[in-house]
């Protein structure tokens, strides 16, 4: 396994959308060869034939049946947001398209 | 944004040198009572942030919770598209970054769709059946509505701020993929409309989707690439977001044929990009190129278990498919006995229920196409809806076509009438009595009105008598007048002649 | 007053019972309590948030049911009127919920988790928030930025993470019972440091509605007491189906009261206890090793078979742990982005579009650990790795699972050490993360299972407390607690008493602070 770069921790940040300067992506990159080091044995220690397990309990077919509970108030929506108009969530400009 | 002006190349110098190659990915919103993970209301066009709990809103610490009914109508989509449904499948989390995405990540499938290996006949306007095979169909949930506020457009280039209501978020979708449509040729753009047309047609016949298009209910984004002819390598592909009305999939299908050749032409390559369609200018523009920044770590939603199907449970919901819209278009053609012509207006005007549910409402074929084709959908032109729209029922239809048939009015009268009805004064016979419309049917009054006519037109009455019956026309203008247009024309003809001494 | 807040939850609430004390008067002692020892530079800042007029209105009003007697009186739940502390990961109306992070300072939930909820219904005054490491992202509390909650035994240590919060409430008699999240550990490691009880139900056990998802296919809520029979009646309580869980069990709760009083008898006879191979020597303090082993002599002696039991790919559930849990972490805290509630953070220059915001926010919102983890998953999980990374830890999870199968054919409970070593100190290892995550080794098998687990005091290496764990097969968390009890009335019958009996008099040590 090779080790993780520092433009890999770049592309990693703005991929996860956290803000990073120069010295936290060297901070970072040092420490996640680290563990990333530690933890590579993980890709080995199971063969093909292997399952995955993606839920410690494994159940099946849990739904809601189709009916209508409560909702919240618009005031409730709205009273933890940073900034509101219109009884909508106020953003900035948005550049990126979908 | 890459430059709008680029060289188009002639739709059919295009098609002469390159096939086209289509994939469609269409969106159809369920029409469930609540949403996919939560129990709020799944309503279209409440006030803002009102359909929305704390699931909704992504509310740290909350759960999602399948909703049983949108699973199965997932399922009968997957049935009427002809597509296996798996024994067992998942959902998966595709994460990405975007206002209208509460909790950044939406809660799709991935890998194991709930339908996938199907396909779908569609029949285009001269009844040529091209089969498109479906890749998959899979169960996700629809983003929120943002909306861009300031500069001068609305749209999100210039915008200064945008403002998010979420009570889109959350709705059911499946999401419908086809594998890549080759063979087109030139009806690749009219593939394109009847395909969407279809897929649309089916959902609203299942009962799934309001399938309203202009709602957004339906939403299409249109994959097209072309090829030298000839080859057998796709070339690359440009996918045109959100093209949201039929005819809009005709002209960008059409459109981005000849973009492409364009580009292919100029000896330049092909942006794999999304593509923005305009509705005023009929044009396509680009957009965000594809890049490192769709990696969108997919893995297995491990808040919710897996969908795991049995025979029964298929077979019980097969068992709810109803008949599927091209053989019931073939059933019903045969029934009411209309030409090729007629059916095809009476299916391209979206009539077919209207008419289906007037003829069981006790009125021939012919009435009920005549009304529906006619009067309804003038009246429909006028007030700039469809003709379902404007609300006359089957009930309507009979009484008015009752009361021709009894001579109380003649169809003039009866097209007012139904104006009346629409204005809210009461069922035709009501209104027939209140307003006094009944047609005049004493002889002796119409008798007089007659004589007064032919008076004063002694040179009409000597060429009926000479033989010439289609005179008596001229006589019908003054008696209706006389008589407020209450006279019954067949009436009117046979007194003439009578009064004349003519056999008829 | 000191009496009320040394009592157990089981013994204060049948002195509530009988009228001997109220429940104003003990969520009042709770109340004096913290504010003696919780506040100032060397307080044990194990509370985010001090609940105390809401505290007192639900114990006046339990106090006025019993009062007027009859049916009202009698349909009261056993726990009914003791006061009760939730961990600050738990969403409250009323309260605010900051998950230890700035990212949510000051945020109130309009919604109450599912387990408060039942506490409500049960009428349990809350006492308050406890602190965590940020996002309960740590083993020490020390990731909380709030500041770091200090072992009650010895305020220059750490008291576990990342419910440290919890458990040293409930060790310096802050509060008798209190709720945690157990993601890889962080109920149980906790009391084992601070010599109290922690257990981590089944996976889906307890309804995770409400609890702010860490790593949602490992995350658990528990409870957190001083003894193990407390931690029964608190289990009983939050557990059960819920529909608003997909994943929680629609399973009647078995009986973990009954369980607890069973053992309480201190007889285990015929009942197969596996020593896991993997879980002790190596990296195991000696101090730690022996009390385990002490244990061990006091289980057999009560009736129980001893057995060896092997693990062998428990050696990469750490890997496999820190692969999975900061994959699920990455996309689980991807909510946090200055839209809809919490921090946001206008970045100091150039354009101000959402991107950006969101990025200033996340960054300025999110501490060290909570960015190293999100980094990582969102590795692990990234084009090109996935099948290494993520793909690969899915079926070490299936492997750990199959290890526990075989275990459990040979033993009814299998045992460990909780943690490898004591309290260690403040800061001490901060700076070396990988140091930090090997805390974890003993607990971290259980939640990739989704296997039960209980820690309980073991006695003290150089006076400090030692956990000792026992693991059960899903959906037999009775036997942990039949087990768990057993082990804690043989120990306390040699200690002469509770083991939290011997932890330092804060009230005094303050006093002496002051002075």
């Amino acid at each position: 396994m090779s080790a993780i770069s520092r433009e890999d921790v770049a592309h990693l940040a703005r991929l996860a959308h956290i803000e990073m300067s120069d010295a936290e992506l060297d901070k970072m990159t040092g420490e996640l060869g680290v563990i990333v080091d530690a933890i590579a044995s993980v890709s080995e220690a199971a063969g093909a034939d292997v399952p995955a397990t993606s839920h410690p309990i494994p159940l099946a077919n849990v739904f809601r049946e189709d009916v209508v509970g409560e909702t919240l108030t618009v005031e409730q929506v709205l009273q933890n947001a940073p900034d509101s108009e219109d009884s909508r969530f106020k953003v900035p400009a948005i550049l990126d398209e979908e | 944004m890459a430059a709008t002006t680029e060289s188009l190349v002639d739709f059919d110098e295009a098609l002469e040198k390159y096939d086209p190659v289509l994939g469609f990915e269409v969106h159809v919103e369920l029409n469930t009572k609540t949403k996919m993970f939560s129990d709020a209301p799944n309503v279209f066009g409440d006030e803002p942030n009102t359909n929305v709990t704390p699931v909704c809103l992504g509310l740290p610490g909350v759960l999602p919770v399948v909703n049983k009914t949108a699973v199965e109508y997932s399922i009968l989509i997957g049935l009427a598209l002809n597509c296996k449904i798996a024994e067992t499948c998942g959902f998966a989390r595709k994460n990405y970054f975007y206002p209208d995405t509460p909790k950044n990540f939406q809660t799709s499938q991935y890998e194991d769709p709930i339908a996938y290996d199907g396909y779908l006949d569609v029949e285009l306007e001269d009844g040529e059946v091209f089969r498109v095979e479906i890749e998959r169909a899979h169960m996700e949930e629809d983003a929120g509505k943002l909306t861009h506020m300031g500069g001068s457009t609305g749209r999100i280039q210039g915008a200064d701020f945008s403002l998010v209501d979420y009570n889109r978020a959350g709705v059911p979708l499946v999401e419908i993929v086809t594998k890549p449509i080759v063979g087109a040729g030139k009806r690749a753009p009219e593939l394109a409309k009847a395909y969407v047309a279809a897929v649309r047609e089916i959902v609203k016949n299942l009962g799934v989707s309001d399938a309203k298009m202009e709602r957004g209910n339906v939403r299409c984004d249109a994959n097209v690439s072309l090829m030298p002819k000839g080859a057998d390598k796709f070339g690359t592909r440009s996918e045109t977001k959100n093209v949201n009305s039929l005819r809009a999939v005709e002209h960008a299908v059409r459109f981005e044929i000849e973009r492409h050749a364009g580009v292919l032409e100029a000896g330049q390559k092909v942006v794999q990009e999304t593509r923005h369609w305009h509705e005023d200018t009929r044009t396509t523009t680009a957009g965000r190129p594809k890049s490192d920044a769709d990696d969108y770590r997919y893995f297995p939603e491990p808040d919710l278990v897996p969908v795991v199907t049995t025979a029964e449970w298929i077979e019980e919901l097969r068992a709810r498919l109803p008949e599927p819209p091209a053989e019931r278009r073939k059933r019903l053609k045969a029934e009411w006995g209309y030409s090729d012509a007629e059916f095809r207006d009476v299916v391209n005007a979206g009539l077919l229920d209207a008419i289906g549910e007037t003829i069981a409402a006790g009125a021939s074929a012919a009435v009920a196409r005549k009304w529906w084709m006619g009067e309804i959908s003038r009246l429909a032109k006028n007030a700039d809806t469809d003709p379902e729209g404007l609300g006359v029922t089957p009930a309507t239809i009979v009484e008015l076509n009752g009361l021709i048939e009894a001579k109380k009015i003649n169809d003039k009268i009866a097209r007012q009438v139904l104006e009346f009805v629409l204005a809210g004064e009461g069922t035709p016979a009501e209104i027939v009595q209140k307003r006094g419309l009944a047609v005049v049917n004493d002889d002796s009054a119409l008798g007089a009105a007659i004589e007064d006519a032919m008076a004063t037109m002694p040179d009409v009455v000597a060429k009926i008598k000479d033989g010439k019956l289609q005179a008596i026309g001229a006589l019908i203008g003054p008696v209706m007048k006389a008589t407020r247009g209450q006279a019954d024309a067949g009436r009117v003809r046979e007194l003439v002649l009578e009064k004349l001494g003519i056999e008829g | 007053m000191t009496e009320i807040i040394k009592l157990s939850a089981v013994e204060l609430a049948q002195k509530l019972r009988a009228g001997e004390v109220t429940s104003v008067q003990a969520v009042q002692a709770h109340l004096d309590r913290i504010a003696a020892v919780d506040g100032g530079e060397r307080g044990v800042h194990a509370f985010l948030h001090v609940n105390a007029e809401e505290a007192l209105a639900v114990a006046a009003e339990v106090d006025a049911i019993r009062a007027a007697g009859g049916a009202g009186a009698e349909a009261l739940h056993p726990l009914a009127g003791v006061p009760i502390a939730i961990k600050d990961l738990i969403v409250t109306v009323g309260q605010p919920t900051t998950a230890g992070s700035k990212m949510l300072e000051g945020w109130m939930s309009p919604y109450d988790a599912t387990v408060i909820s039942k506490i409500r219904a049960a009428k349990l005054p809350m006492l308050g928030k406890t602190n965590l490491d940020e996002f309960a992202m740590g083993s020490s509390t020390e990731h909380s930025a709030y500041g770091p909650t200090r072992n009650p035994w010895d305020l220059d240590r750490i008291p576990g993470g990342s419910g440290g919060g919890s458990a040293a409430a409930v060790a310096a008699f802050e509060a008798p019972l209190a709720l945690g999240t157990d993601t890889g550990g962080s109920i149980r490691q906790p009391g084992a440091v601070t010599g109290t009880v922690g257990v981590k139900p089944t996976y889906g056990g307890v309804s995770r509605y409400g609890a702010i998802a860490m790593a949602s296919s490992l995350d658990q809520i528990g409870p957190v007491s001083r003894t193990v029979l407390d931690s029964a009646y608190l289990h009983e309580l939050i557990g059960g189906h819920d529909p608003r869980d997909s994943t929680s069990l629609n399973e009647p709760v078995p009986s973990l009261v009954d369980a607890a009083r069973q053992g309480l008898s201190g007889d285990l006879t015929g009942v197969r206890v596996g020593v896991i191979a993997e879980l002790q020597g190596d990296g195991y303090e000696a101090g730690v090793q022996a009390r385990f082993n002490e244990s061990l002599e006091v289980l057999r002696a009560a009736g129980a078979e001893i057995v060896e039991v092997h693990c062998p790919n428990f050696k990469y559930a750490l890997g496999a742990y820190y692969l999975i849990m900061p994959s699920e972490v990455s996309s689980n805290l991807a909510k946090f982005d200055g839209v809809r509630y919490g921090k946001r953070v206008i970045p100091a220059d150039g354009p101000v579009t959402i991107e950006r915001v969101m990025g200033a926010t996340r960054a300025a919102g999110f501490g060290d650990e909570v960015k190293r983890r999100i980094i990582l998953g969102t590795y692990a999980l990234s084009a090109g790795y996935y099948d290494a990374y993520y793909g690969s830890a899915q079926k070490v999870r299936t492997l750990v699972q199959r290890d526990f199968d075989a275990a459990f054919e040979k033993a009814d409970v299998l045992v460990s050490p909780t943690a490898p070593t004591v309290a260690f100190g403040l800061g001490s290892k901060t700076g070396d993360p990988l140091a930090m995550y090997l805390n974890d080794v003993a607990t971290i098998p259980a939640n990739l299972a989704g296997v039960p687990g209980i820690s309980v005091p073991g006695g003290l290496s150089e006076g400090l407390p030692v956990g000792i764990q026992f693991l059960a097969p899903a959906r037999e968390d009775a036997r942990l607690y039949r087990v768990g009890a057993a082990l804690e009335s043989l120990l306390e019958k040699g200690w002469g008493g509770p083991l939290i009996s011997q932890a330092p008099d804060l009230a005094s040590a303050e006093k002496e602070g002051v002075a």
